[in-house]
């Protein structure tokens, strides 16, 4: 008999075993374009590099000495912070990325198979997240070559997982902008419009004391300061638990909101 | 709900569409469409631009909902069931819906895998395929290096992975080169002689002829004609015979005399001065060669024979009056008369 024949009244649900295998033959798909097109990688190696030494080498003196030190006191300073850009950076490129399958037909060949709708999004995270590795690792080498010191690797590794865990809170945001907006300039150009003040109206790169009240009354609720604030205190030391709460804290609200939306918008996409 | 209706013949029916109805704000992009596609057979949705016949087939695929109406695909509600209804299509969209990046070969076997293929058997399959549509050669290759009449090819094989029951080819050979048109053409003649029920979309009245079996004729979102492809043709005056008498002064005088022998179709004869040429409607081959032995028994000699199917254009104006591209409702009704002219 042939499945014409074949009657139900109930949708199948799909297993998570199944979920998995989906997710991580998409996984496969995202590694093997970055394969065949090493260029995509750029962003992820030259970026590291030329942040971390344009800010060491730029502001690394004058913000040392207001630090009480030198550039030897920036670089144990920005170092930690650069953890948290690197994985702002790669949420966006993510919701880049995403739009740009959209204008193709591949989106529609996979929502017409039978495989949960996140499997798309939870692939695409899980190679941004690799991209956003192996970035975080060349910068950390850069960091090391121009003076960081390392103080605990546990702290490092702790660091590492919590920007890893905020990176992919904002993913699901670009995602959702990726599945939105109409096409990939504009999913950039609303990326740069939200990290820009984001970034730099935070304590990443400069300690947030000097700046003016109302601008310190931002840079202390961004999450991102929090973040950076985290990372330092894991990386070299001094007060952790409260910064490190609020990252998860953020991260964990970020994604209960964001990451349904995204589902559903994806789901719901004609 | 899901039962499946029994045709007066006893064949199941693989699609089901009752009333379905898709809004987007003002425009009806389907307003109450009926069709039903009998197993095994290959359904034409014949159609201009915007007439609806994608809307139809992201629904019927589970890529958009309804606004009112239902549809069935081999049982499964699109929109109760989507899930279940997935696993039994195959979808071969406008724009080749394949992964440009990727490998030819990489482009099967992920499909494979996520139709739950065990490796092994998604591996087998990706060759299995490649071959069946002349590609092993071009396995390795990025997609997007591929000619466009490849790139059909391999979304046809994406789409047969899964082995479906119903597949929908929304416009396979548009933009395509005759020759490649044909090649997909014979493609999936070769999926049909396999079993697999067809919705296929189309602009084209000779893709129609050469795939469908029956044909939904659509306008402005909704059904305008349909039926067997015979009769249809019937309906919109079969083909045109097209003749070019070698001596040009025989023209209206051949044109009289077939029309007085009253073998023709439905229309009369007419005369294309610009090309010397007969235009003689045929509703079937009798009439064709009884108006070929007719012009040999006169003793005139031709340059030039042919048959044409009728346009998109001949087919909407015999059936609706109206021309079938749209751009006519752009123009005021005022001024539609002078730009007519």
């Amino acid at each position: 008999m042939s499945a014409a024949t074949t009657v139900t009244t109930t949708d199948a649900r799909i297993p998570l075993r199944a979920h998995l295998r989906h997710t991580g033959a998409l996984v496969r798909r995202n590694l093997l374009w970055v394969r065949q097109n090493p260029e995509s990688m750029f962003d992820a190696i030259l970026m590291p590099i030329v942040f971390t030494l344009l800010f060491v080498y730029v502001f690394g003196g004058s913000i040392g000495q207001a630090l009480g030190g030198g550039q030897d006191d920036y670089v144990q300073y920005v170092v930690p912070g650069m953890m948290a850009m690197m994985g702002m950076s790669m949420a966006m490129s993510v919701g880049t990325g995403f739009n740009q399958d959209f204008n193709t037909g591949v989106m529609d060949r996979f929502r017409s198979l039978p495989i949960g709708r996140g499997s798309v999004l939870f692939a695409k995270i899980a190679v941004e997240l690799l991209r956003m590795l192996v970035a975080t690792a060349i910068m950390l080498v850069v960091g090391v070559l121009v003076g960081f010191d390392i103080t605990s690797w546990g702290g490092l590794l702790a660091a590492v997982a919590l920007a890893a865990l905020f990176a992919t809170a904002l993913m699901w945001v670009f995602l959702t902008l990726g599945v939105v907006l109409q096409n990939a300039q504009s999913v950039q150009a609303m990326g740069f419009l939200v990290l820009m003040p984001l970034q730099f109206g935070s304590s990443i790169f400069a300690p947030t004391e000097s700046m003016p009240g109302w601008l310190q009354s931002f840079t202390d609720v961004n999450p991102l300061s929090s973040l950076a604030d985290a990372a330092r205190g894991l990386m070299v030391g001094g007060p952790v638990a409260h910064d490190l709460w609020v990252t998860v804290a953020w991260s964990v609200g970020i994604t209960a909101v964001m990451a349904p939306i995204a589902i559903h918008k994806f789901r719901t996409k004609s | 709900m899901t039962r499946i209706d029994k045709n007066p013949d006893g064949a199941s029916t693989a699609v089901s569409v009752r009333g379905l109805v898709k809004h987007y704000g003002e425009t009806k992009a389907l307003d109450g469409v009926d069709l039903s596609v009998r197993e095994g057979t290959v359904m034409g949705v014949l159609g201009p631009n915007g007439a609806g016949k994608t809307t139809l087939v992201r629904i019927l695929s589970t890529l958009l909902a309804p606004d009112a109406g239902q549809a069935t695909v081999a049982g499964y509600d699109v929109v109760r069931q989507p899930r279940q209804l997935r696993r039994v299509i195959g979808l071969t969209g406008q724009y080749a819906s394949v992964d440009e990046k990727l490998p030819g070969w990489e482009n099967l076997y992920l499909i494979g895998r996520l139709l739950d293929l065990p490796r092994k058997e998604a591996r087998a399959r990706a060759d299995e395929l490649l071959e069946r549509f002349s590609l092993t050669e071009a396995a390795k290759r990025p997609a997007g290096t591929y000619s466009g009449g490849m790139r059909r090819r391999l979304d046809l094989a994406a789409s047969m992975i899964g082995r479906p029951v119903v597949l929908f080819l929304d416009e396979p050979t548009t933009g395509l080169d005759p020759r490649t048109r044909n090649e997909v053409w014979d493609e999936v003649k070769t999926m049909v002689g396999d079993g697999v029920t067809v919705l296929l979309t189309t602009q084209y009245m000779e893709e129609a002829e050469q795939l469908a079996t029956e044909l939904t004729v659509v306008d402005r979102g909704k059904v305008i004609a349909g039926g067997g492809i015979e009769e249809l043709k019937a309906k919109v005056g079969g083909r045109t015979l097209r003749v070019r008498p070698a001596d040009a002064l025989q023209l209206r005088p051949l044109a009289g005399y077939l029309d007085e022998l009253g073998i023709t179709g439905l229309a009369t004869t007419t005369v294309d001065t610009e090309t010397g040429a007969l235009l003689v409607p045929l509703l079937s081959d009798e009439q064709l060669t009884a108006v070929v032995g007719a012009i040999a028994a006169r003793g005139i000699t031709l340059s030039s024979i042919t048959t044409e199917l009728p346009s998109l254009d001949e087919v909407f104006l015999s059936l609706t009056g109206h021309r079938a591209s749209a751009p006519q409702d752009a123009v005021p009704a005022d001024t539609r008369e002078e730009v007519a002219v």
